[in-house]
């Protein structure tokens, strides 16, 4: 549109192209840059995080965790451009998870499968029904609203491994983005979580498991992600309407104040996540199976199936609250907690590692 | 009632000409103090900013200037917040400014490389507010 009537303070060129009039602060290195020159920084860096980290191998099956918001589904588009432009070789599928939430996940499985037409990409819905046997509406109208996102966090989780094993992929990516992963390093903390903490910022977790997660987009603002496809990518906005977590609200805010003020912080941030070192008198939780379903758990039985049990039992509120047992104070500090207002601890799944 | 009639006309020729989603625009007439020289401006709200104006993406509106004279972001943030924001407005400003978080491109550009609140608006310019807070 009318790029005359643009107010730029001063006659600046783009910095990059030096030749076109600059449309975008980027906030990694405040450069001012055009929209060409844009999308190709953009989808080059994410290049170069993939070729310096090997993330894929070729030859190798991905399943894209697609949730029809902004960050997966630019993934989906960037990750399938790529692929064809630099040859990796990837089978890419869509991986979408189907909580039963009406009104909400209707409509952005709909844009996922408008995003399956759009970019060719096969895609695989699995529903937490058909896991569980039970939807999210019919969990919130037993439990109502208090702890619903434990479930949608634990259940999505492990969703997406199910769905990834049904595909038979090779690995699972995640559209988490820089600021989602500051985020996440100051929620760890701030919950003295350290086994967490150590392993959030991994661009690669869960190599030792069934299938490895990786995320792409671990040092992407989510500006640019947000400005990138601005008029063209067809993305879904709205939030679960059962997620009012206010802690992990003012996290949020928290970290784009901060932005504001000074836009590196948030890659600092994500910086002092990974220089962390865990002291050895830190106990680590162990990781074995669960004895029920096989899934990855550090306890007899995995979380999912603990809440399962208390849901198929009538008894809800079994397995919510604090329950990573690491040493007696903690165990003293969950029994504080436990049934009163507890800080939720697992939250809309989105964001959980 | 005269300043009515005079103001409704350049609104709904451009309402006809320009922009698609014809079905999403909206014509926001302040007929109680529009004066002549009211600003005709294009504003867009996106990534869940639309649900707190009526779920409309685009309004066409008419703005006063401050003192009928110049037109400035600070001036249409408020403006907007009195006028088209029905609920949780702490969701679109924070203080005197967005909240951060929320995108604001002027003519498409990044208003971080203007001169934010000060900058001054003119006829037929297109601001918008995209919020990055919801949904991944
Ligand atoms: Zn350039
Ligand atoms: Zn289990
Ligand atoms: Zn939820």
């Amino acid at each position: 549109m009318a790029e005359a009537a643009a107010k730029l303070k001063g006659g600046r060129l783009c910095s990059i192209c030096n030749d076109r009039r600059p449309a975008l602060k980027r906030p990694k290195t405040l450069e001012q840059i055009c929209r060409e020159c844009f999308y190709t920084v953009f989808e080059d860096e994410i290049h170069n995080v993939i070729v310096e980290n090997q993330l894929f191998k070729p030859g190798e099956r991905i399943a894209i965790g697609a949730s029809g918001g902004k960050d997966s589904t630019v993934l989906a588009y960037v990750l399938s451009e790529l692929n064809r432009r630099h040859n990796y070789g990837l089978d890419l599928f869509l991986l979408s998870v189907d909580e039963g939430i009406t009104g909400y996940r209707d409509d952005s499985l709909e844009t996922v499968k408008r995003n399956e037409i759009q970019y060719g990409l096969p895609l695989k819905v699995v529903s937490y029904k058909e896991l569980y046997g039970w939807t999210m509406d019919e969990i919130v109208k037993l439990i109502g609203l208090k702890n619903n996102c434990t479930f949608c966090g634990v259940f999505r989780r492990q969703a997406l491994d199910r769905g990834a094993a049904l595909l038979k992929v090779d690995k699972l990516v995640t559209g988490h983005n820089a600021d989602d992963i500051a985020e996440t390093v100051l929620l760890n903390i701030l919950r003295g979580d350290i086994a967490r903490l150590s392993r959030c910022t991994s661009i690669i977790t869960g190599e030792d498991g069934p299938i490895p997660r990786c995320k792409p987009f671990k040092y992407t603002y989510e500006k640019e992600i947000v400005i990138y496809p601005f008029c063209w990518l067809d993305y879904f906005s709205t939030e679960c309407i059962y997620s009012p977590n206010a802690y992990r609200g003012f996290a949020r805010e928290f970290i784009k104040d901060l932005e504001r003020m000074r836009p590196r912080a948030i890659l600092d941030i994500i910086k002092s996540g990974e220089d962390f070192r865990i002291s050895a008198s830190t106990k680590m939780p162990e990781q074995g199976n669960c004895e029920r379903c096989g899934y990855i758990s550090s306890q007899k039985w995995c979380k999912a199936c603990v809440l399962l049990e208390g849901l198929n039992r009538g008894l809800p509120k079994l397995g919510i609250g604090r329950s990573r047992g690491l040493n007696n104070e903690q165990n003293k500090d969950m029994k504080l907690t436990d049934g009163t207002k507890s800080m939720q601890s697992k939250q809309c799944g989105t964001l959980d590692f | 009632m005269e300043s009515l009639s005079q103001t409704i006309r350049p609104g709904a020729v451009n309402f006809k000409s320009g922009i698609p989603n014809n079905n999403f625009i909206e014509e926001v007439l302040l007929c109680a103090n529009l004066k002549l020289l009211a600003m005709q401006l294009t504003l867009e709200f996106g990534g869940g900013l639309e649900l707190l104006c009526n779920s409309l993406k685009i309004h066409k509106v008419n703005v006063d200037p401050q003192d009928g004279e110049k037109l400035t972001m600070k001036h249409l943030l408020a403006w907007v917040r009195t006028n088209l924001i029905k609920e949780r407005p702490e969701m679109f400003m924070k203080g005197d400014s967005v909240r951060p978080g929320v995108l604001v491109l002027i003519n498409d550009c990044d208003w971080e490389l203007s001169e934010q609140l000060d900058t001054v608006l003119e006829e037929d310019d297109v601001v918008v507010f995209i919020s990055t807070l919801h949904g991944g």
